[in-house]
């Protein structure tokens, strides 16, 4: 049962799950999990290795549909909207919901054609000059705007890994999506580059809701403004920020952020 | 309570209860050293709680230095955070502690002819309160019991009201015997400085309950 | 015995005991060292050896014996201009006006009968074409290299009767006779005479047939293991279709001949020895070795490609033909290079439908009856004619620098589509 601390403001859930749980063939990964996440705001997903909150994060962007044997049960809404019922476009989801992975993947190709494939496929654009708009906004939002604006055209795998990974931010904010997770997306990168993707989460906050599951949870501490703690596909505590992190309500909450866990 | 998987943790924070625990048994020691000076007029005495002071002082310094270094080497959340936060304010507030201990040492060879004033009799049993006060709060950190801090905070009620009558005393003593009022005076502020010795027992207390509960007890001014 | 040394404070990596264990791992890696270099050293001597071989061989091949004849066509009586010279009756036209007798004329007055006599009987061909291409030499008198008969031919190389011989070495003396490059090799077709035949109706027939079973093959092996590798379920019918796929690359090629023959052929009876059947034979050969290699380098396309652009919100087919085909292709063409070598290279399936007939044009289209490389080289290996052992070697030559060329190609292809990622 999911302890809720009482500091909790309710807002409105821009994404929320109800009972929601994931089996990969017999095995449950998920144990009826509810969660709302809000616009605006941070919420970070905190737990040890195995915990299930990288595989609660696929979910609410339907990633694991990739995985033939991933079953899902119970509801997940965007806007009040199911997007596990049969009619939902999952193309159109994926530019709603935007993901951020852990090690920076930029595709293959140049600079500007990464961040201009999203918006090109989805019809965003209609001219050049709108595509190149979009291109610019979305690496100044990015805070790579200065540092590329001269080399557009090279490969976006020539970029360092703190870059790399503001260029796949960059990508996923093209497109306008509305909420935007991030699973891990500092555990690859020098303390100056997270410092700086860390700024970057704070700028974007306004604008979207972002859900990053961090391993680190000095990140979390800093990053976000609510934070749930996931143990054995279940969330065992969900609170503010500052409430989980100096007064936490349950023992295994209390036990994992002090280091006794394990 | 679990141990940290990091060994060095356990020991950082079992080092830093040990230092408090240790400044507390000083603060003790002389504030009871302090109180039988006085009773029995002994300037030797009150010079070894007068030189004891500094190791309690120095002691604080141990303190500060090894709370800065968990926060910073350690990151400590929760509880661990609340309980290096409060022993950094433990410290502060025993360290006062002594020096009132000390004040009062101080002072004794300034009171002539303790035999004829009335209040001289009272005060030990004040400051027995005040040292029980103190002996238990530090067992309440000891052993993070927030029951036990509850109970001396109520015990300061007490050291207030003793303090209120040895006023009264020392006052009518004063308008009646103008020629001890220095000497009386003196007395004033041994009593107040035991009052004070309870009140800070009683922040002490305060922050014990913090630490083991994350909140302030109820009726807490801030 | 570790635990004593522990415990004695020696670490067991500085025992001596370890040293001589250490010098035997060296030991052991300098053989291994030198067993690989052997080996290369062994496989470019047989490389060497190869190509010597045939170099030193085929190089005769692309010469052929001529006979300098002076002809004045300005006095021969032959009319034409560049309007009554120009359709495809030029060559009758020309005859009709008796320009053969006219080089046998030349040839008798020049070299004496016996000489003329060593002259081929379709060499004035070659003045008919010269003629063609440039109908103002009909003013002037032009020294014509015309082709020897083949016996005249073996004796230049000393082999034959006698008389050819001695015929040959007084005509040589004499600055007449010599053994010219002869680029005609690559423009005429085959012949039933090593000195009159080309390599340009097997090249032609095999561009044709190489150009058919790559159009079939590589779309064909390229969906299929896109299909295979990004929307095929796991399930017992896709491992049956994959060990038959992985079987299919290992069927001896005669199989397919037979197949070809059995079906093809049945479809289509008045197209044998065509590049189209041919073409259709190889490339249900090429499939499966495209395919193979298409599921490698498709599989080793990594996931977090393929992840971030669903992530973006790309659909399969977009994921697939965007990202995963871009990065697939080095591997894919890779794959089809040696699909396509093996196919050039074959000869037992070709034979099988048909594709050994006698032709003795190039072929005009995938329909016309053609012959390809290795099997031209196979027929004339087994003439007696002497003069076809040098032809032979040359064909090769031909079918490797063809090769090398296709390769090239693909190789050129595969970096120019090499990102990194």
């Amino acid at each position: 049962m999911t302890v809720i601390h009482p500091n909790l403001e309710q807002l409105d859930a821009k994404m929320s799950a109800k009972d929601v749980s994931v089996f990969y063939s017999e095995k449950q990964a998920i144990d009826n999990v509810s969660i709302d996440v809000p616009t605006g705001h941070v919420t970070a997903f905190i737990g040890p290795s195995g915990c299930g909150k990288s595989t609660f994060l696929r979910v609410l962007n339907r990633m694991n549909d990739t995985i033939p044997t991933a079953r899902v049960e119970g509801t997940i809404e965007l806007d009040g909207e199911d997007i596990y019922r049969s009619g939902m476009d999952v193309v159109q989801l994926r530019a709603r919901v935007g993901m951020v992975f852990q090690k920076p993947n930029p595709f293959p190709k140049s600079i500007y054609d990464n961040i201009a494939y999203g918006p090109k496929i989805h019809g965003l654009a209609e001219s050049r000059e709108e595509l190149d708009e979009v291109v610019e906004r979305s690496l100044t939002r990015a805070g790579l705007w200065e540092e590329v604006k001269d080399r557009l055209l090279d490969s976006g795998t020539a970029l360092s890994g703190g870059q790399q990974q503001r260029l796949c931010i960059a990508r996923a904010i093209a497109v306008d999506p509305e909420v935007i997770l991030m699973d891990e997306p500092c555990s690859a990168l020098d303390p100056i580059a997270t410092a700086k993707i860390e700024e970057l989460i704070a700028e974007l906050t306004d604008r979207y809701a972002i859900v990053i599951v961090t391993h680190s949870m000095q990140q979390a501490a800093r990053v976000s403004q609510r934070t749930a703690f996931f143990h054995l596909g279940k969330i065992v505590e969900y609170g503010q920020t500052k409430d989980i992190f100096t007064n936490p309500i349950e023992e295994r909450t209390k036990d994992y952020i002090t280091g006794r866990y394990g | 309570m679990a141990e940290h998987t990091v060994k060095a943790f356990d020991e950082d924070i079992t080092r830093l209860r040990g230092l408090i625990a240790e400044m507390g048994g000083l603060a003790e020691v002389a504030l009871q050293d302090a109180l039988e000076a006085m009773a029995r007029g002994d300037e030797t005495l009150a010079e070894k709680v007068i030189a004891g002071d500094k190791k309690i002082d120095a002691l604080e310094s141990e303190v500060d230095k090894l709370a800065v270094r968990i926060i910073a080497l350690r990151a400590p959340m929760a509880d661990d955070l609340r309980e290096v936060i409060a022993a950094l304010k433990i410290a502060g507030v025993v360290e006062r502690i002594g020096d009132y201990s000390k004040n009062i040492a101080r002072r004794i060879g300034q009171i002539e002819d303790r035999k004829r004033f009335e209040p001289l009799t009272l005060l030990p049993a004040m400051g027995e309160l005040a040292g029980e006060m103190v002996h238990d709060v530090l067992t309440a950190y000891a052993a993070r019991d927030p029951d036990l801090a509850l109970e001396v905070i109520e015990a300061d009620n007490k050291v207030d009201a003793f303090y209120d009558s040895i006023f009264r005393n020392l006052v009518s003593h004063m308008v009646e015997n103008p020629a001890t009022i220095s000497s009386a005076a003196q007395l004033l502020f041994v009593a107040r400085n035991i009052e004070r010795i309870g009140d800070h027992a009683t922040n002490v207390a305060e922050m014990v309950h913090f630490a083991a509960t994350g909140v302030y007890p109820p009726d807490h001014d801030d | 015995m570790s635990e004593a040394i522990i415990s004695e404070g020696i670490r067991p990596t500085r025992t001596d005991e370890f040293r001589r264990r250490l010098e035997k791992r060296y030991k052991a890696e300098r053989r291994f060292k030198l067993a690989g270099l052997s080996a290369i050293l062994i496989s470019v001597a047989v490389l060497i050896f190869l190509l010597g071989n045939m170099t030193f061989n085929g190089l005769g091949g692309f010469q052929r014996a001529e006979i300098d004849v002076s002809i004045d066509l300005s006095q021969s009586g032959i009319a034409g201009d560049s309007s009554t010279l120009s359709g495809g009756d030029a060559l009758q036209v020309l005859q009709r006006q008796g320009l053969p007798d006219v080089v046998q004329f030349y040839a008798e007055q020049s070299l004496g009968e016996e000489a003329a006599q060593g002259i081929s009987s379709e060499a004035w061909r070659d003045v008919a074409n010269d003629i063609i291409a440039d109908t103002s030499i009909l003013r002037e008198e032009v020294t014509f290299s015309l082709a020897a008969t083949d016996d005249l031919a073996s004796g230049l190389k000393d082999e034959g009767s006698a008389e050819m011989q001695a015929l040959a070495d007084r005509l040589e003396a004499d600055g007449v006779l010599a053994s010219n490059f002869d680029p005609g090799f690559l423009a005429r077709s085959d012949a039933t005479s090593p000195q009159k035949v080309g390599i340009w109706g097997a090249l032609k027939g095999s561009i044709l047939t190489m150009i058919v079973t790559l159009l079939l093959a590589f779309p064909i092996g390229v969906l299929a293991a896109l299909y295979l590798e990004e929307y095929a379920p796991k399930n017992r019918w896709t491992d049956v279709i994959e060990v038959s796929i992985n079987n299919l690359a290992a069927v001896p090629s005669i199989i397919f001949g037979l197949l070809g023959l059995a079906v093809f052929l049945w479809m289509f009876p008045n197209l044998r020895s065509a590049p189209l059947i041919g073409g259709m034979t190889l490339a249900l050969m090429t499939m499966p070795v495209i395919v193979i290699s298409g599921r490698n380098a498709i599989k080793a396309v990594p996931p977090s490609i393929r992840d971030g652009a669903l992530a973006i919100g790309a659909s399969p087919v977009q994921v697939v033909f965007h990202h995963v085909l871009p990065l697939a292709l080095p591997g894919i063409l890779t794959g089809t290079i040696i699909g396509m070598a093996r196919a050039l290279g074959e000869t037992a399936p070709l034979l099988m439908i048909g594709m050994r007939a006698f032709v003795a044009t190039a072929p005009d289209g995938f329909t016309s009856p053609a012959t390809v490389l290795p099997v031209q080289i196979f027929l004339w290996s087994d003439e007696i004619d002497r003069g076809f052992v040098e032809r032979t070697s040359a064909a090769i030559i031909i079918l490797l620098l063809f090769l090398l060329l296709m390769n090239g190609l693909a190789i050129y292809l595969r970096n120019k589509f090499e990102k990194t990622w």
